[in-house]
């Protein structure tokens, strides 16, 4: 019989109701090759400590609740094995960087919402197509340009892996820039120019600097950076043509 | 809400990518020549570069253009990294510095200008 | 429901957290070699600018050690950069298809590094030829 594995998984805990700063807190937790780290943490909550409060809900990294720091990285707790973990002997858990902590491994996720919502992210079709038109049609050339950004699952590992938000928290951030992209990018849609005014801000793709870890840790291959940094060529189109083109109503 | 208002970004950072890819591309090969070949005489005899070989270079229009536009470009390049790179570290970035720090590229410049043309 | 107190970290030594951030802090750190570098041809320029005697001092000072040890440091700078720089080359650029399928960013890249080898050979061949 094999004797049980066990890992130390410390967790940074905060309780705003009487907590005046993060403190962290470590558990022993048995474990078999099969279990994520979200699993190493419901263990916790259902064995060790119930008051630790963390997100989840699908468990297979289409949800995008359970994102959390693990040993420094931002990571989804259901996508990350802690057999793969012991090499590095403790397992450090904390919430996504660069969000307010709302408690222990949750964090208050407004300020993502609130700039979701700025970048128009729906199709906003031509003035002419009505109904009657019927369905679109698109090729797979077509389809190919937008599909990739279309994937994000709002998991904000992007925005914790990207230290432009950290610094400044009025940058729109890598996944609202990449859903900006993803309707710029669908034939369907024709209203790149009602976002161009989002793009061409210091807060638009101005406030990225192709640190592009952002890339790095998106569990859905998404590619924030380059939705990001192929507009800053059409933004700078749009700053310079802005005088020859006769469409040019943009006053900014 | 009210739209954001445009940056000028884009003005500065066409410059900054013309002076990345053209010291991306020349860069490495122009230090190696002039900054390690000739000096030691590896590849290149004790005469190589002396005045009088770079005066006669020099009073070509397009080397003048040339020369100008490597300075040029490498301090755009150079100095927009530069204060993003004090913005990383947590320099908070004023409005006066993006200003110093084009200013001192294009000052650069003009002074490579006037160099060039000053040379017959 | 009132709203709890939220905790906000802080993002001092942000950069030293991952070894991605160092590297890519190392990869901005460029710009100072770049600048001495300009400032160097200005430099020289100027030295030039200014006759023989000024020139020949200046091309002489080139060869002491503390210049020497300069440049290797600004050349490194500048390798470091031209690497990094054909890396990320792919994320600014909109897809590129070749016969209907996607052009991989790896290939983008290595294009770029062709490029840069190429443009050093021209490079030393010109300086070969015109530094004589």
């Amino acid at each position: 019989m094999t004797a049980e594995r066990r890992i130390s998984i410390e967790c940074q805990r905060y309780n705003p109701e009487q907590d005046t700063e993060p403190h962290y807190q470590t558990y022993e937790v048995p474990f078999t090759d099969d279990m994520s780290v979200l699993q190493g943490l419901q263990y916790i909550k259902d064995h060790l400590d119930g008051s630790l409060t963390f997100r989840w809900s699908c468990r297979m990294a289409i949800c995008g609740s359970c994102g959390i720091m693990i040993n420094g990285v931002p990571s989804l707790g259901c996508h990350t094995f802690l057999r793969d973990l012991v090499s590095q002997g403790k397992v450090r858990v904390e919430p996504l960087t660069h969000f307010p902590i709302q408690r222990d491994l949750a964090i208050d996720q407004t300020d993502f919402l609130r700039k979701l919502e700025s970048v128009k992210p729906y199709i906003i079709p031509a003035k002419d197509v009505t109904p009657a038109d019927g369905a679109y049609r698109q090729t797979p050339l077509q389809i190919d340009e937008y599909y990739q950004f279309s994937e994000c699952i709002n998991c904000l590992l992007c925005y914790a892996a990207c230290p432009q938000y950290g610094l400044n928290p009025q940058f729109t951030g890598p996944a609202a820039l990449t859903l900006l992209h993803r309707y710029n990018a669908d034939s369907r849609d024709a209203g790149t120019a009602e976002r161009m005014a989002i793009i061409n801000g210091e807060n638009g793709v101005w406030g990225c600097t192709l640190v592009s870890y952002c890339s790095e840790v998106c569990p859905k291959h998404v590619d924030p950076a380059r939705a990001i940094n192929q507009n800053k060529i059409n933004s700078t189109k749009d700053y310079f043509l802005r005088f020859i083109s006769p469409r040019g109503a943009d006053k900014g | 809400m009210t739209a954001p208002k445009r940056s000028n970004k884009p003005i500065f950072w066409a410059l900054f990518g013309g002076g990345g890819m053209l010291s991306a591309l020349i860069g490495p090969a122009l230090v190696l020549v002039t900054g390690l070949l000739v000096p030691l005489g590896l590849g290149f005899g004790p005469q190589s570069m002396n005045y009088e070989q770079v005066h006669a270079l020099m009073t070509s229009p397009l080397l003048k253009l040339a020369l100008v536009v490597v300075i040029s470009l490498f301090l755009f390049h150079g100095f927009h990294r530069l204060y993003h790179t004090l913005h990383d570290l947590g320099v908070h970035i004023t409005p006066g510095i993006k200003a110093l720090c084009h200013g001192l590229a294009a000052l650069g410049t003009l002074v490579a200008i006037a160099l060039v043309v000053s040379i017959h | 429901m009132t709203a709890k107190r939220t905790y906000m970290r802080p993002m001092t030594n942000w950069w030293q957290r991952l070894p991605f951030y160092k590297r890519y802090l190392w990869r901005e750190a460029t710009c100072f070699g770049v600048i001495a570098y300009a400032l160097v041809l200005l430099t020289g320029l100027w030295r030039l600018s200014q006759g023989a005697e000024a020139f020949t001092a200046w091309r002489a000072a080139l060869a002491s050690p503390l210049s020497l040890l300069i440049h290797v440091a600004i050349l490194a700078a500048f390798v470091f950069h031209s690497w990094t720089w054909f890396e990320v080359m792919p994320k600014t650029m909109p897809f590129i298809r070749v016969g209907g399928k996607r052009v991989a960013d790896d290939t983008i890249v290595r294009s770029g590094v062709t490029a840069a080898v190429v443009a050093t050979v021209v490079v030393l061949v010109l300086a070969a030829w015109g530094l004589k």
